[in-house]
């Protein structure tokens, strides 16, 4: 229980502190420090759990089990890692764009903000909090893709806050729907928006309520999740926001945001004991997956490609907990944990490439493996990894998504297929003048700190080559939860 | 459903909801920044008389909390930062072109006619007023997107906005008596900080793009469109 508290209260106690202190230069420092210690924190929470099971807060505010408690130490990983990439990022970027102190403060305090408001979504136990954090995230960054208040910048945050904003209102309006069936059924209404509570009473909740609740929440959260066509925020905030913050949103938010839909969809299978929820999460994952592919292939600017991409994968996952049964719920988590691990990986190579090259400009970024060797392996290895193939654990993951399929739903493998072909050839047709082409004249390296690149990596290859026991108990233990039964 | 047999209680939440949602058109149709305004803190005010109606009736006490958190939230805090911003930047005096006036009602009025059949199901589980609630907090929903849509003055879009957050606001009033304390007070400081940046987010946009005209927002897009002027790259 107090690793539980800890893991929530350290980046808001971090949020007010790095309010206060955020512009000085050892800003970084501490930041990266509140991020290790939330991340012990979480390791220990998820140590607790394993061993002892489910938590429940008194008053069951708070609700940890073996779903979310991986997503809390993937969250809070993900975070310490991109705090480290952030210190140095930041600082050049202070010193090339000019950034005022008020906006490091702003920037340091807003990284803790987003961190809260992703345990606060994770660690929950009532859908309507779950509600108020997922808006938190978007208020907590939308000041930060404006960061270097460009034009362009402006219009992406500008886009970003309406568009996640009305969305997300979509949500509210099914979560209201949603404890209007509850509230006829479970008899202290202060309890009948805990997921607890209702996904006991889910079989007596009222089937044709839950239904339109369901559209409801699939438009809200999924247009966080970034499925199309709900998606058209999530390129521009990624590509015009400072980096550090596009490989938390991506490694991140989008997780949050599916893992959501999955909570609530977990409610209202209980009670239609139709796959309806199940049909439309596939045909929006599956719509995602082709799109996002094509658009790979149409981009100018390196972070824009990448978060197509992310789209990409955002879908594969939505389509496999759609399918549901043991494999594929089991491959959509460890999807979920790959994906952000070598996303979030990517945008920091990323980030360094666009620092090197003085631009995000696909076309003029060239010679990386020249100018800067480790940079130029990175982001090599990381579009390999990502692009899915073997030995890392995207691939893993997407041949299980496979399997699953042509178990389930033999003729969607095709599509499948040709998603991921057309997408691996969209990612590699920009990647290679990338990296060996000729170096422009006078490009220097820069400081970069590829710890968090190769750690992350080589977690995802050890995911690829064979998934570790207490890894693969956890992933079981998820997946006995979502759908039912286990796959090992 | 009879209205004449109806309780007093039905037919003014009845009234009340067909007020909200004449207000909604009513700011459909509005082009002056000012009075737009206003009609959205007469929203608010209905909203907030609605809460503190159903809290009496059906003995919700902490319903009235949640209005008089509408009242000072929604009728007089955000319309009167709006209100300041606008006098601040300087377009208060702006009005707005409305292209197809009358198409824009005739949409709304769809909209209505959709949002009852959405709620038809709920029909058979809930009484006449509740299914009338829910449809027109729906409405109001929606013809707040409508209202987005249609605009092209930043502020109007936060407008739009907001009477999304008061249609989410009245559903949950009105077909659940309220959602639970702690529920509504994180959504109450999520409205206030999104006003807030919506503030911020004003005077960004008059020092980056020098205009309030979201039409001026429009230097992301995907390749295949016609390149911008400042661009000078070829395909290789």
């Amino acid at each position: 229980m107090i690793a539980l508290w800890a893991t929530l209260l350290l980046p808001l106690t971090g949020m007010v502190l790095l309010a206060l202190v955020g512009h000085r230069r050892s800003a970084g420092w501490i930041n990266v420090s509140i991020n290790g210690a939330s991340l012990a924190a979480s390791l220990w929470l998820a140590w607790t759990v394993l061993h002892d099971g489910p938590l429940l807060s008194t008053g069951k505010f708070l609700y940890i089990d073996a779903f979310n408690v991986y997503l809390v130490a993937l969250t809070a990983f993900v975070g310490f890692t991109t705090a480290i990439f952030s210190r140095t990022y930041m600082q050049h970027e202070v010193d090339v764009r000019h950034l005022s102190r008020a906006r490091m403060r702003l920037y340091h305090s807003m990284f803790q903000g987003f961190m809260f408001t992703m345990m606060a979504a994770l660690t929950t136990n009532n859908i309507g909090i779950l509600w108020v954090a997922m808006e938190g995230a978007t208020l907590a960054t939308v000041l930060l893709v404006s960061l270097y208040r460009t034009p362009e910048a402006v219009e992406a945050a500008w886009k970003y806050f309406i568009l996640c904003g009305v969305g997300i209102a979509q949500a509210l309006f099914g979560t209201v729907l949603l404890y209007f069936a509850a509230e006829r059924v479970i008899p202290d209404a202060d309890d009948a928006l805990a997921w607890t509570v209702l996904y006991k009473a889910a079989g007596s909740l009222e089937p044709t309520v839950l239904t339109i609740a369901f559209v409801f929440l699939l438009v809200g959260y999924g247009t966080k999740v970034g499925l199309v066509p709900l998606h058209n925020w999530l390129p521009d905030a990624h590509s015009e926001g400072p980096t550090p913050m596009s490989a938390i949103l991506s490694g991140l938010l989008l997780n949050v945001a599916l893992y959501a839909l999955v909570r609530v969809k977990m409610i209202v299978d209980g009670s239609l004991h139709t796959n309806l929820a199940g049909y439309l999460m596939m045909a929006f994952g599956m719509l995602s997956f082709l799109v996002a592919g094509l658009f790979l292939h149409r981009q100018r600017d390196i972070k824009r490609m990448f978060s197509y991409s992310s789209i990409e994968h955002m879908g594969l996952m939505t389509f496999a907990f759609g399918m549901g049964g043991p494999l594929a719920t089991f491959a959509a988590l460890l999807h979920m944990t790959v994906h952000s691990l070598t996303k979030s990986a990517v945008f920091v190579t990323v980030g360094h490439a666009a620092q090197i090259a003085g631009t995000q400009s696909i076309q003029q970024i060239r010679g990386l493996i020249r100018t800067q060797p480790a940079v130029g392996w990175g982001l090599l290895i990381g579009t390999v990894a990502i692009a899915g193939f073997p030995p890392f654990g995207v691939f893993t993951s997407e041949f299980l998504v496979l399997t699953a399929t042509m178990k389930a739903w033999p003729w969607l493998t095709v599509p499948l297929l040709v998603g991921l072909a057309i997408a691996f050839a969209g990612l590699f047709r920009h990647l290679h003048p990338m990296v060996y082409g000729e170096a422009p004249a006078g490009q220097l390296p820069v400081r970069a700190n590829m710890f968090p690149v190769m750690l992350h990596l080589l977690f995802v290859l050890w995911l690829g080559l064979s998934i570790p026991k207490f890894l693969a108990d956890w992933f079981s233990q998820a997946t006995l939860l979502i759908s039912g039964s286990s796959p090992l | 459903m009879d209205l004449l047999k109806l309780g007093l209680y039905e037919q003014a939440i009845l009234m009340f909801a067909a007020v909200v949602l004449f207000t909604s058109f009513a700011m459909l149709a509005q082009a002056r920044i000012v009075p737009l305004i206003h009609i959205f803190a007469w929203q608010g005010a209905l909203l907030a008389i609605t809460a503190a109606l159903v809290a009496y009736v059906t003995n919700h006490p902490h319903l009235y909390f949640s209005a008089a958190l509408t009242l000072v939230l929604k009728a007089l805090l955000i319309p009167w930062l709006l209100h300041r911003l606008t006098v601040r930047l300087n377009i208060h005096r702006d009005i707005e072109v409305l292209r197809f006036p009358s198409l824009i009602m005739l949409g709304g009025a769809v909209l209505v006619v959709f949002s009852y059949s959405v709620a038809l199901p709920i029909a058979h589980l809930a009484s006449g007023t509740t299914r009338n609630t829910i449809a027109i907090s729906q409405a109001v929903v929606l013809l707040g997107m409508l209202l987005m849509i249609t605009r092209k003055k930043a502020i109007a879009q936060v407008i739009g906005f907001m009477s999304i957050e008061n249609g989410l606001f009245f559903a949950a009033v009105s077909a659940t008596y309220g959602m639970p304390m702690v529920v509504e007070l994180g959504i109450a400081f999520d409205v206030l900080v999104a006003a807030v940046l919506f503030g911020v987010f004003f005077f960004q946009m008059r020092d980056s793009i020098d205009s309030f005209d979201v039409d001026r927002l429009n230097r992301l897009r995907e390749v295949d469109e016609p390149p911008l002027p400042d661009v000078t790259e070829k395909e290789t």
